[in-house]
């Protein structure tokens, strides 16, 4: 059997999609969370700077005509209430800078609502909150403005955090879709594991169509591959029947070839026509013999095809095949006996047992020489029975035990015998679907055993 | 070599025009060494010394020029840069932190002040290695007859009950020239109404006003003060047991000082000074009780009252010029109340 060729794997190509896509999404997410964390963290300086900035201002009062500002202390020690924050703030009234970081970067307060603004101040990047506040004072009706920054050491320490968060998030996310691909990937796959399995299990000739169900994608494949597997079966069948056909066909016309040369060599006087015809005679016996096992294994294969289920007495049914073939082996002058007999019964179909023992014995006497013995033997044994025929012939060739089944096959000693080749693959294929097994071996005194062993249900 | 003796005189004579006031200079270690540090500070030379010699001691080939003046003159000294310093020590914590947060401090770190608590470093660039509580001393022979006070609270009252025993007889920190008095007066406002009560009553019994904790204390072993309220907890330490000189931590609260050391942003030699810094901070705060460690002036101060003032930005609170102006014109009312 040739393998199929093989280009690319749907678990393959879905396990590098799935976990392609699934480490997108993870480096998206961590972009996200890092983007929100970033600004969570930049709302919450801001908040803190506006809500000290604005303390700073509610402590501005007009007293006697004259803007005071008392500092609160909270609203600076507020700034470094988490982490080391250098601070910095300006308090102005109009142009005129009251106290503070006069260089500090100005800030356009819009009103009551604080103004936001990042910028560099003595080389650290700060973010200034600025509030603004009109104030009636002798001098006039002003703006007041208090800015307030602070440095943004706690706020990389945060964004710090969170992207080590975000980036355990991602990974995360990344090995728990990971492990799901794979398991996906497994779940897709499996109804053509399972196909793959249920056909790989079927006997040689099984050719049933697929009954189990199958998700609604294989379905065109399952129905090509039953309508494959039909066409299959019809043709089989066709060739058996051609096959049985012609041998029957060939058989009988034969026969009559036969009768014929049989009075020619007897009015024939030179000795090397006798001899020609004698040939003759002899291929027309093997064309005969093939003939009639073909169509034997026609018949097999037809009865195969419904087995029979009766209850086989094993030891009538050996009785009957050595009687019935016993004058054959008187003919070759060999001793046809039966041995040890113990009771012994199978679920089977007569006919084709009987069939594959007499093509045992047959074989049995094909290949022995004159004046030996051939013993056929039923024995219960622990787990089974066997029917063993035993011979005294050449023995088989070691060499090729298991090929001697096949179809026309032959031992490579069986030159000059009539044979076909088909004997054995008959006895196989019955005894294969009887569940019980065809062993052949060698007897320790030379000659050859073959056993037919059925197993206890 | 020529080189260094060279700018070693144009230190000294760098030094002799310098605006600042130098009260004390003094020189360490071998006079040919490698390496001078140059430390500007507010602590005595004497009480000092020990520090700077446990250092030379495992430093050879190292020299450590000390320059003591005022803590106002040592922030002026590093923001004027005229003069180069590699490390500044100070009492005046609220000045230490205004360098560092304006940018006039290194950033330093080690081994030895990333082990350190939150509360003994700033930023990375000001570490404390003593904490000093304000104590109040009061003279055994002025309070005879009385149950020796143990909270404001009692201060007060006694004072208010003998108006002629402690006339004229009250020292306190002239917080217009003391840093370290301004410092203590403003973090006691704002734990306590008790202090203004107190500085009020101070002010009744004409209050003299101090510079310095050393000299309070003389006047109260010599009898002529009965009262030093806010002296340092470290010099009157050194004088428990003297005659005369009863030490008072105020079991209301007592307000915890922090010395601190910085490296200034224009240090010639950092590294040298990173070495020291961390050899005097690590000494400091493996040393508990020992002779630098960072609880020996704590002495006999309740711990539940003692109230560590935070090295943070709020001390640049009353550094601000309106709310000094503020303050100062209050407290001045209230002590002179003219």
């Amino acid at each position: 059997m040739t393998a199929p060729a093989v280009a690319g794997s749907i678990r393959r190509r879905l396990l590098v999609m799935l976990i392609g896509s699934a480490g997108l999404l993870a480096v998206l997410l961590y972009f996200v969370v890092q983007n929100v964390a970033r600004q969570v963290a930049q709302q919450s300086q801001d908040n803190i700077l506006s809500a000290s900035a604005l303390s700073v201002i509610d402590s501005a009062r007009t007293v006697d005509g004259e803007l005071t500002v008392d500092l609160p202390y909270a609203a600076l020690s507020m700034l470094d209430s988490v982490t080391d924050e250098r601070v910095f703030y300006t308090i102005r009234f109009g142009e005129e800078v009251l106290t503070g970081y006069a260089d500090l970067p100005r800030v356009t307060a819009a009103g009551a609502e604080a103004t936001h603004l990042s910028a560099q101040y003595l080389g650290e990047e700060i973010r200034i909150a600025a509030v603004a506040r009109p104030f009636s004072t002798d001098l006039g009706r002003e703006l007041l403005e208090v800015s307030v920054a602070q440095t943004l050491s706690g706020q990389r320490e945060s964004l710090a955090r969170s992207s080590r968060l975000a980036l355990s998030v991602g990974a995360g996310f990344f090995a728990l879709t990971a492990i799901l691909a794979l398991l996906i990937a497994r779940a897709t796959v499996r109804p053509f594991e399972r196909l793959t399995a249920s056909i790989s299990r079927r006997g040689p000739t099984d050719l049933r169509p697929v009954t189990a169900p199958v998700p609604q994608e294989m379905a065109p494949l399952v129905a090509s591959l039953n309508g494959f597997m039909n066409r299959l079966e019809a043709s089989l069948n066709r060739s058996e029947e051609f096959i049985a056909e012609a041998a029957h066909r060939v058989r009988t016309p034969l026969a009559v070839v036969r009768t014929k040369a049989e009075i020619i060599q007897h009015n024939v006087k030179r000795q090397e026509n006798k001899a020609a015809i004698a040939e003759m005679i002899a291929a027309i016996d093997e064309s005969s013999r093939t003939a009639g096992q073909l169509l034997d294994h026609a018949m097999v294969s037809f009865r195969l095809d419904r087995l029979a289920q009766e209850e086989v007495d094993l030891r009538a049914l050996m009785v009957a095949t050595v009687d019935r073939l016993r004058p054959m082996a008187d003919i070759a002058d060999i001793l046809l006996e039966t041995g040890v007999a113990d009771a012994a019964s199978v679920k089977g179909d007569p006919i084709l047992l009987q069939n594959a023992l007499q093509n045992l014995i047959d074989n049995a006497i094909k290949y022995s020489p004159a004046g030996t013995a051939i013993t056929v033997a039923l024995e219960q044994e622990a787990d089974g029975a066997r029917l063993c025929v035993t011979d005294q012939g050449p023995g088989l060739p070691t060499e090729a035990q298991t090929s001697l089944t096949e179809r026309f096959v032959r031992g490579a000693n069986a030159a000059g015998i009539i044979g076909s080749g088909l004997g054995l693959t008959i006895v196989e294929e019955v005894i294969t679907a009887h569940g019980g097994i065809l062993e052949l071996s060698n007897t320790t005194g030379g000659g050859a055993c073959a056993s037919l062993f059925f197993p206890s249900a | 070599m020529r080189q260094f003796v060279l700018s070693l005189c144009l230190i000294c004579w760098g030094s002799l025009t310098t605006a600042f006031e130098i009260e004390d200079q003094a020189r360490f270690g071998p006079a040919e060494a490698a390496t001078t540090l140059n430390i500007l500070s507010t602590t005595d030379t004497a009480i000092f010394a020990p520090m700077i010699e446990s250092y030379l001691a495992i430093t050879p080939d190292t020299a450590i020029a000390y320059t003591v003046a005022s803590s106002t003159d040592v922030a002026g000294a590093v923001i004027d840069g005229d003069e180069r310093f590699d490390l500044v020590i100070s009492s005046a914590m609220d000045l230490q932190i205004k360098l560092a947060n304006d940018g006039y401090a290194r950033p330093h770190i080690s081994a030895v002040t990333r082990a350190l608590p939150e509360w003994a470093r700033w930023n990375d660039m000001v570490f404390a290695f003593t904490q000093e509580p304000a104590a109040i001393v009061l003279s055994d022979t002025a309070f005879a007859g009385l149950t020796m006070p143990r909270s404001r609270e009692e201060l007060i009252s006694l004072l208010r009950r003998h108006p002629d025993r402690f006339a004229g007889k009250v020292g306190t920190y002239d917080l217009r020239i003391s840093g370290l008095g301004y410092l203590f007066a403003t973090q006691e406002s704002r734990v306590s109404e008790t202090y203004w009560r107190l500085t009020q009553v101070m002010g009744g019994l004409n209050a003299r006003l101090y510079c310095c904790s050393s000299q309070m204390i003389d006047d109260v072993a010599s009898g002529d003060l009965a009262v030093a309220y806010n002296v340092l907890g470290s010099y009157a330490l050194q004088r428990e047991g003297e005659e005369n000189v009863h030490i008072l931590f105020p079991s209301d609260f007592t307000a915890l000082m922090l010395r601190t050391v910085l490296i200034p942003q224009t240090a010639t030699a950092p590294d040298a000074a990173g070495a020291f810094l961390d050899h005097m901070v690590g000494q400091a705060h493996s040393g508990g009780n020992g002779p630098f460690g960072i609880d020996r002036w704590l002495g006999q101060s309740d711990a539940a009252a003692l109230r560590r003032i935070d090295l943070g930005p709020g001390l640049l609170v009353y550094l601000d010029r309106l709310k000094r102006a503020a303050f100062e014109t209050e407290w001045t009312n209230a002590i002179l109340q003219q």
